[in-house]
């Protein structure tokens, strides 16, 4: 009950909610008249743009203590996975695209 | 200026990126440059954390990311690994591509939570770890490890390395399964200390078991809805993340792909006119095609040759070619084109009609068609395509089976019924191009193949077509 209390006062807490609440309508507008062509290259743009997950993977590992080697493996396997998210995903779209532009 | 201010302007660069990448995306004239802006903003964003980003340290000075060559190194590898699997993959392969590249994120965000609750769990000291901070790691963990487990089954589906798995029930045992997730999670914060961090591992392990029994039951042919689904929660697992860290790029980028993903999977499920829960439950699988419907006119099939399909297209006025998954399979979108070029030079109309579904993904045929060179205005959508059947001669069917089947529009007793489909028996003739009499991947039997203006052309899509092609230039 605190918690959802700090969700209404607190200003940072406040702003990410409004981050989120606005994002969530973006999200949908902006795809909203895609073209069924599109489909399957939007589907997995959307998927590598979810790969800024790695940036928390870099903020955790960044700060992964010298000695706590199970942290530092786990941080640097996030990084790693984080990262095949991003480049394969902009990697995967791009051929896709690449297709469709050399119609003529 | 801080470095603090300057990494807020990368975020908010990163952020603009993605916005404005994904509306490009969803028009073909700026897709590409769409993806590229997307990308530059995501590096803008990586970068800007490795080298900007400050956090308190243990005396509370201002520190720096550190361990950076593990960073970079982590960053090399997965930028390796990323670019030859996404170059090497072959066309038809894209799905799982896509599925294996999402549960990298999803495991991405397991392991951050991991890690984040290990260290809350160290450093709490004995007090309670029932607070918002905890349930916002977890959380995190949870929908990531979930996402994460689905995406590789989902793979292994779509590779063919594994068939469904219903038992009778599982849907509620899911529930069930889901309920146990969620209490434990409550468990694993209710204790604390070393303990907890344990329990937290298990609750990983039970979350990934949940994400494997999620996807198992659910048929091959609705893979493209939970790859989007689970895409959408990675999407969420990511903004969990952001929420963590207070961390604005990520939140806006997490969020933007869960809406966008929703919408996407709303709009799959209606193109196969079903809704998403009863993807979700699984009644379209293996289950369910024992009491399908099967041909009540069967058996009287007619086949017809090769060079007799060539003279017949030859002489049409106008040819709807109607690709599936089968033309995908077989590679034969290369040759399809030719074909479509050598009818065209004998001055014959050729089009191809996609259904929305077709393939294993929306929009699979379009990306495999474009990569023939094939163009844009030749390829009719649903609707266009219904309205142009009436006037056509000949149909050719290259390996599509269910996005043709009329049960879907007559029979309310198939599992497919109210899905929108091509109306292909409106032309004056169909012919059929399939491997053998197997049913489609819904595994029903299709009446169409038994009606008397259909046409059975068997053999592998690209041999057919190669042999089609040498036939119509003879002609």
């Amino acid at each position: 009950m605190e918690y959802i209390q700090s969700l209404l006062t607190d200003a940072a807490h406040l702003r990410m909610i409004y981050i989120i609440v606005l994002s969530i309508f973006v999200g949908i507008e902006v795809i909203e008249k895609v073209p069924t062509i599109l489909h399957t290259p939007l589907m997995s743009g959307a998927n590598a743009i979810h790969g800024v997950v790695i940036i928390g993977s870099i903020i955790v590992m960044g700060q992964a203590p010298a000695d706590d080697i199970l942290i530092q493996i786990l941080g640097f396997l996030a990084v790693v996975f984080g990262t095949l998210n991003v480049v394969g995903g902009f990697v995967v779209t791009d051929r896709m695209l690449e297709m469709f532009k050399k119609k003529k | 200026m801080s470095n603090y201010a300057l990494l807020n302007i990368c975020y908010l660069i990163g952020s603009l990126g993605f916005i404005i990448g994904l509306k490009m995306l969803a028009k073909a004239e700026t897709a590409r440059k769409g993806n590229i802006i997307a990308a530059i903003g995501m590096a803008i964003a990586i970068f800007g954390t490795i080298f900007l980003y400050e956090f308190n340290g243990e005396s509370g000075e201002i520190k720096h990311l550190g361990n950076l060559g593990w960073i970079f190194g982590g960053m090399v590898i997965g930028t390796i690994l990323g670019t030859i699997s996404a170059k090497k993959v072959q066309m038809t392969a894209m799905p799982q591509m896509v599925s294996i590249f999402n549960g990298m994120g999803g495991i991405c965000a397991g392991l951050i939570g991991m890690i984040e609750f290990t260290h809350l769990a160290n450093h709490s000291a004995g007090a309670s770890l029932m607070t918002g901070h905890s349930l916002t790691i977890l959380v995190g963990l949870i929908i990531g490890s979930i996402s994460f487990a689905g995406s590789v089954i989902a793979f292994l589906k779509l590779n063919g390395n594994l068939g469904d798995y219903s038992f009778k029930g599982q849907s509620y045992f899911n529930m069930l399964f889901l309920a146990a997730v969620m209490v434990m999670a409550y468990y694993v914060m209710s204790i604390n200390g070393a303990q907890a961090t344990t329990m937290m591992y298990v609750l990983f392990i039970v979350a990934c078991i949940y994400g494997v029994s999620f996807v198992m039951p659910i048929g091959g042919a609705d893979m493209p809805v939970v790859i989007s689904l689970l895409n959408s929660f990675t999407g969420v697992a990511a903004a969990f993340g952001g929420f963590l860290y207070h961390n604005q790029v990520m939140l806006t980028g997490g969020i933007l792909v869960g809406a966008a993903g929703t919408l996407l999977t709303i709009l799959m499920c209606n193109a196969m006119n079903r809704s998403l829960l009863n993807v979700i439950i699984g009644s379209f699988g293996g289950g369910n095609a024992a009491t399908a419907i099967t041909g009540e006119n069967g058996g009287t099939i007619k086949e017809i040759g090769v060079s007799d399909s060539a003279i017949n297209m030859s002489y049409a006025q106008k040819v709807i070619i109607v690709p599936g998954y089968g033309l995908a399979v077989a590679q034969a979108q290369h040759i399809c084109h030719e074909l479509e070029k050598q009818l065209t030079e004998k001055g014959v109309e050729v089009k191809y009609a996609i259904h929305p579904v077709a393939g294993r993904m929306p929009g699979h045929m379009n990306v495999l068609l474009a990569e023939a060179d094939v163009s844009y205005d030749k390829l009719l959508e649903m609707d266009a395509a219904n309205d142009e059947f009436a006037t056509t001669d000949v149909v050719l069917i290259l390996g599509a089976n269910d996005v043709v089947n009329p049960a879907a529009k007559t029979n309310p007793a198939s599992p497919i019924f109210g899905m929108p489909i091509l109306e292909v028996e409106k032309a004056k003739t169909v012919i059929v191009n399939k491997r053998s009499m197997n049913k489609g991947y819904a595994g029903i039997d299709n009446d169409l193949f038994y009606s008397n203006k259909t046409r059975m052309l068997f053999g592998d899509a690209k041999k057919v077509l190669q042999e089609l092609v040498n036939e119509v230039k003879a002609n």
